[in-house]
């Protein structure tokens, strides 16, 4: 069975994360993932559910990006492999990644990343627009970076990353 | 009970509860025109539903209501309480009438004549007085009396207004009564499902005339005891009352109901699974329980979808009597199994396509009565319709006993509409062959009759039947009549499924297209041998196409099967298509519930949907017509949906794709042939060539073949197997000898240079990326038939009758290449014309043909603007001509019958050109002599 793992709103556990005063500005909660090292998140009212997928079915003919598809809880659910979408190497097989499912009309997707991480509320005005010189891939997916203390964070658009541009 | 009947009931009680609640609210707010417009179409509907199933006493009264209620709508009466009162005693008098028919199937003997009488009055006087009533009386009183309020609740006031005795009984009582009736029961007795299986009682007949001739006579004597048994018996008749006894829900919950369910039938395969493998378990009795109770709870859900196939034959009976009528036939329609359930949605879905085939059968299938009698039939032709369930699946069949499809008609027609050519048909079983009455423009019917034989619709029944997981096929024997078998699912939802493995993965094939599971090796009874590497299964006398489902998957590694192992077939069987799948491996069948696939995956025609198996695992699931199309292109087979493709693609203009066989011989140079010359690739054993008289020969199909090499030398004294070519008319077959066939490709054929030396070689051209001589056929049938032109020619002197002389005229050079040859060997002397003003130089010179055959786009004046030009004036006013062209419109068609054209021929189809020609030429002649 899938390890799922509860959804918890942990604001200042992060080493990231700046103390806020929540009466300066509007934040926004983002769970966040990495992949191949980059910090990645998605706004958790996108996210349905996190879990390590154990089973993923290949689909053959499908596009290089559909990791497959996977049972949850009685709903299938297509896989993308976000290292294929972000055109990165492949992970290590000895390492387990993470299924994020997100819904996008309807439809439900898991989004496999590398790692999951904690769920940052963002003050909304940290958030930047992508640098031009941002890679044209990365480019097309995110939405703008946040700027946190030790890295960057890069926000992802569902519709972006399920749009292949065909 | 009438279904009709049953659903007036239902949708009249519904009415007139709206009615009632409606009327009050318009006694409170009696200026809302909304409300009154409601009102009044209510009671409208009542009426004219009443009047389409013939129940005049009800009829009336709604009328009557009506006529008041359009008064209000109009403003010529004011709405007041009186005028609502009048409406609800209508309203109440409805009722009573609806309880006596929903008792007795009939309405009640008597009349509403005072009821009627009082709304009338009611209505011209312009509502003024409610003591119209009065009038029915002996004195007419002027007196107005204004608020007489003799409203239904209230009868000590109704009292003082003399109103007959009978009338209160009418007025006064019903009105608890049907409040009783809408509130007081619950009333779900045992009697539904009786009722309801009554109401679909196998004898359709048709509703409107049956229903009023027993509205008169059955209940006469039950009615007055129930009037006169009063509210007490009433009451205990409504008990088992239609109306309460259905609600009405929406289809969308029944869906979501049906997908929990789907899913708990999952989660209990799963479960069951599990326990399988453990011994003694403690979870075995709970289990079972709930295996139990999850296969009742599944089979009434199912069952809240499912409706008996009856209600898609109600229309039947009168559509085959007005047929018999118009078509002078005595048809009896039989209807058998009218109660098999299936599910709403495929019952819709198959409405249609049932009505269409039942029409044909009675259309095309039945011989008029004299014929019949002539061949010894009973004069009365009979259809019959069959409907029942069979390894979870139901089967209909339509079944008549008239002259049945010949098959010489359907391969006459076949080739005529260039389906598929004589020699594939060759190699097809009469069955085989029959099931071709399922494609397109394909209409055995001589006559076309405004009920069918237009050549659609067979076309469209089969693919509303694959739409939705169905087949259909044809079982006809001429002479006795044909069967048609339809075999659908009982439920879109839940398939069987073949559960499969190829390159670790497993994949579900629906049971429903699976005809067979043949287990091949080398030392087993069937076994995967191969032409050129294209593997075929011999099954049974025949070559069944083969698709290695790991190569279409792309799971393989690029190698080839091993056909020297155990593999497994799964046989398929698609429209008229059969072919088998090779499989790794075949595990059991699983009930599934189909889903269908993410947006992402749908461009992927090979799959249907996905599934969740009973251990949890996602499997996709195989679309069989997806595999076909794989069939199709893989060139084999008894395939005419290609080849009608095929036709299609060549009506793209100039630059229209041939397929072309790429072969290697004489050297490694590729070479090329369009493969529509070709009949038939054989394998010939080079030490079994016989010479005679200095031709090589081999023994074919009983029958000297003579072979020829590319380089048109004599294979004879050579050795080993070598691929053949087989080219063949009628009457003659040659064989080319290759070296090694490579690949059969479509694409357009441009010939780059032109090669005049080389004998037998029209030119290059660029095929596959490669460049590849293009051989021209008619120099090796010549090689090979060289005295036989010789021959004929003597035949055709001794005859008198010198060859007919025909004028090609095409730009094409490939393309005269083509047809010149053929039309040779057929033994007529053919000149060629590149373009129209070739052509009319030489009517110019005064040449003389008996046939032109011209193509139609050419640069310059074009083939239409030719034959206006030659029927126009001068010689070749009266000279045959076919049109030759790629674009086979029917416009184009009209067009060129138009300007003079006498046939009008698709390029690339031989047979159909050869055909025109004769027919052409020889009704000529008829003409001269």
């Amino acid at each position: 069975m899938n390890d799922v793992q509860t959804l918890e709103k942990t604001p200042s556990s992060s080493n990231d994360l700046h103390e806020l005063d929540a009466d300066q500005v509007a934040s926004s909660d983002f769970v966040t993932m990495a992949v191949a090292g980059q910090k990645v998140g998605l706004p958790i009212l996108s996210v349905q559910d996190i879990f390590q997928p154990d089973a993923i079915t290949n689909i053959p003919l499908a596009r290089p990006e559909v990791a497959g598809s996977l049972n949850l809880r009685g709903r299938i659910v297509t896989a993308i492999d976000m290292r294929v979408r972000l055109g990165l190497e492949p992970l290590d097989s000895d390492q387990k990644p993470m299924s994020v499912v997100v819904e996008y009309e309807g439809e439900l997707y898991s989004l496999i990343f590398d790692t999951v991480g904690d769920v940052m509320s963002l003050p909304d005005d940290w958030i930047e627009r992508n640098p031009s010189t941002l890679d044209p891939v990365w480019r097309a997916v995110s939405v703008g970076i946040y700027r946190l203390d030790a890295e960057l964070l890069a926000v992802l658009d569902v519709g972006r990353i399920l749009d292949f541009g065909d | 009970m009438d279904d009709l009947l049953v659903e007036f009931l239902t949708e009249t009680g519904e009415s007139l509860d709206q009615l009632d609640m409606e009327l009050v609210k318009l006694e409170q707010d009696p200026n809302d025109p909304g409300l009154l417009g409601n009102i009044f179409r209510l009671v409208h509907t009542i009426k004219g539903t009443c009047g389409f199933l013939g129940l005049p006493r009800l009829e009336s009264v709604a009328h009557a209501g009506e006529n008041i209620l359009g008064k209000f709508r109009d403003g010529e009466i004011t709405v007041n309480e009186d005028g609502v009162t009048l409406i609800l005693e209508c309203l109440d008098q409805i009722k009573e009438l609806l309880a006596i028919l929903e008792d007795t199937e009939a309405e009640p003997e008597g009349n509403d004549a005072e009821l009627i009488k009082r709304l009338n009055a009611f209505a011209d006087s312009g509502g003024t007085s409610m003591s119209d009533a009065e009038s029915a009386a002996p004195e007419p009183e002027p007196e107005p009396e204004p608020e007489p309020a003799p409203a239904a609740n209230e009868p000590d006031e109704f009292g003082f207004v003399p109103v007959p005795a009978d009338q209160t009984g009418v007025d006064v009582a019903p009105e608890p009564a049907a409040e009783e009736d809408e509130h007081g029961f619950v009333p779900v007795p045992a009697g539904q499902t009786g009722q309801e299986a009554e109401a679909v009682a196998p004898e359709p007949a048709p509703p409107p005339e049956p229903a009023p001739a027993a509205a008169e006579k059955k209940p006469a004597a039950k009615t007055p005891a129930k009037r006169a048994g009063g509210d007490g018996d009433k009451q205990g008749a409504k008990d088992g009352g239609v109306a309460n006894q259905t609600i009405r829900v929406h289809v969308g919950l029944l869906e979501d109901l049906m997908t929990s369910v789907s899913e708990l039938v999952l989660s209990r395969n799963q479960l069951l699974q599990m326990v399988r493998h453990m011994e003694d378990s403690e979870f075995a009795a709970p289990l079972q329980r709930l295996n139990h109770i999850t296969t009742e709870l599944q089979e009434s859900v199912m069952k809240t979808r499912m409706q008996p196939i009856g209600n898609a034959w109600a229309k039947l009976p009168r559509i085959v009597r007005d047929l018999a009528l118009e078509l002078d036939k005595k048809i009896e329609l039989k209807m058998v199994g009218a109660d098999t359930e299936l599910d709403r949605q495929v019952l819709e879905l198959i409405k249609d396509p049932l009505t269409h085939m039942v029409r044909n059968s009675a259309d095309h299938g039945l011989e008029s009565p004299a014929d019949r009698v002539a061949a010894g039939k009973p004069e009365t032709g009979v259809v019959t319709l069959r409907a029942f369930h069979e390894g979870g699946q139901i089967i209909i069949q339509i079944k008549d006993d008239g002259n049945g499809v010949s098959v010489e008609r359907v391969r006459a027609k076949v080739l005529e509409n260039g389906l598929a050519t004589e020699s594939q048909l060759d190699t097809m079983s009469d069955d085989q062959i029959q099931q071709y009455i399922f494609n397109a423009g394909l209409s055995t019917a001589t006559a076309v009759t405004n009920v069918s034989g237009r050549g659609v619709g067979m076309d469209v029944v089969r693919t509303n039947i694959e739409k939705i997981g169905g087949t259909v096929e044809m079982k006809s024997i001429e002479g006795t009549g044909s069967t048609f078998t339809i075999k659908i699912p009982l439920t879109l939802a839940i398939v069987q499924a073949l559960i499969v493995e190829v390159g670790g993965e497993r994949f579900a094939m629906p049971q429903i297209s699976v005809i067979e599971l043949v287990r091949a090796s080398p030392r087993s009874e069937h076994r995967i041998e191969k032409v050129n590497e294209t593997p075929v299964l011999r099954l049974r006398d025949r070559l069944l196409p083969l698709i290695t489902l790991s190569a279409a998957l792309n799971l393989d590694d690029g190698k080839p099967i091993d056909a020297d192992s155990e593999l497994f077939i799964i046989v398929v069987n698609v429209g008229a298509q059969r072919f088998g799948v090779i499989v790794d491996r075949v595990f059991d069948t699983e009930e599934i519930v189909v889903k269908p696939t993410s947006p992402i995956l749908r461009n992927i025609t090979l799959f249907s949907g996905n599934t969740i198996l009973g251990d949890g695992s996602v499997v996709m699931i195989l679309d069989p017509n997806g595999l076909s199309g794989l069939v199709g292109d893989m060139q084999m087979g008894e395939d005419a949906d290609t080849d009608g493709k095929q036709l299609q693609k060549d009506v793209a203009g100039e630059d229209v794709a041939v397929s072309m066989l790429l072969f290697e011989a004489a050297g490694d140079e590729p070479k090329a042939v369009p493969l529509s010359l070709i009949s038939r690739l054989e394998e010939v054993d080079l030490a079994k060539v016989e010479s005679s008289s200095g031709l090589s020969v081999i023994q074919y199909r009983g029958e000297l073949m003579p072979l020829v090499l590319v380089d048109g030398s004599n294979p004879y004294g050579g050795s080993g197997i070598k691929p053949v070519l087989v080219f063949a008319d009628e009457q003659h077959k040659m064989g080319l000898v290759v070296d090694q066939i490579n690949d059969i490709v479509e694409e357009v054929l441009n010939i780059e240079y032109a090669t005049d030396k080389t004998p037998g070689f029209i030119g290059g051209a660029l095929l596959d990326g490669r460049t590849h001589t293009v051989l021209d056929i008619a120099h090796f049938l010549n090689l090979a038939y060289g005295d036989w032109y010789g021959a004929h020619a003597t035949a055709s002197e001794s005859a008198t009758k010198p060859s007919p002389r025909v004028l090609l005229v095409d730009d094409s050079q490939f393309f005269r290449n083509l047809v010149q040859p053929l039309l040779r060997i057929e033994g007529y002397d053919v000149e060629v014309a590149e373009n129209v003003s070739e052509a009319l130089a030489r009517r110019d010179r005064g040449q003389e043909f008996d046939l032109i055959i011209s193509d139609i786009e050419m640069p310059g004046a074009d083939g239409f603007e030719f034959a206006r030009e030659c029927r126009g004036r001068g010689p070749w006013q009266r000279t045959p001509m076919i049109a030759l062209s790629a674009y086979a419109t029917p416009e184009n068609f009209d067009m060129g019958r138009s300007v003079g054209f006498d046939d009008f021929v698709a390029k690339f189809d031989r047979d159909t050109l050869m055909s025109a020609i004769s027919k052409t030429i020889a009704s000529k002649e008829e003409v001269a002599a």
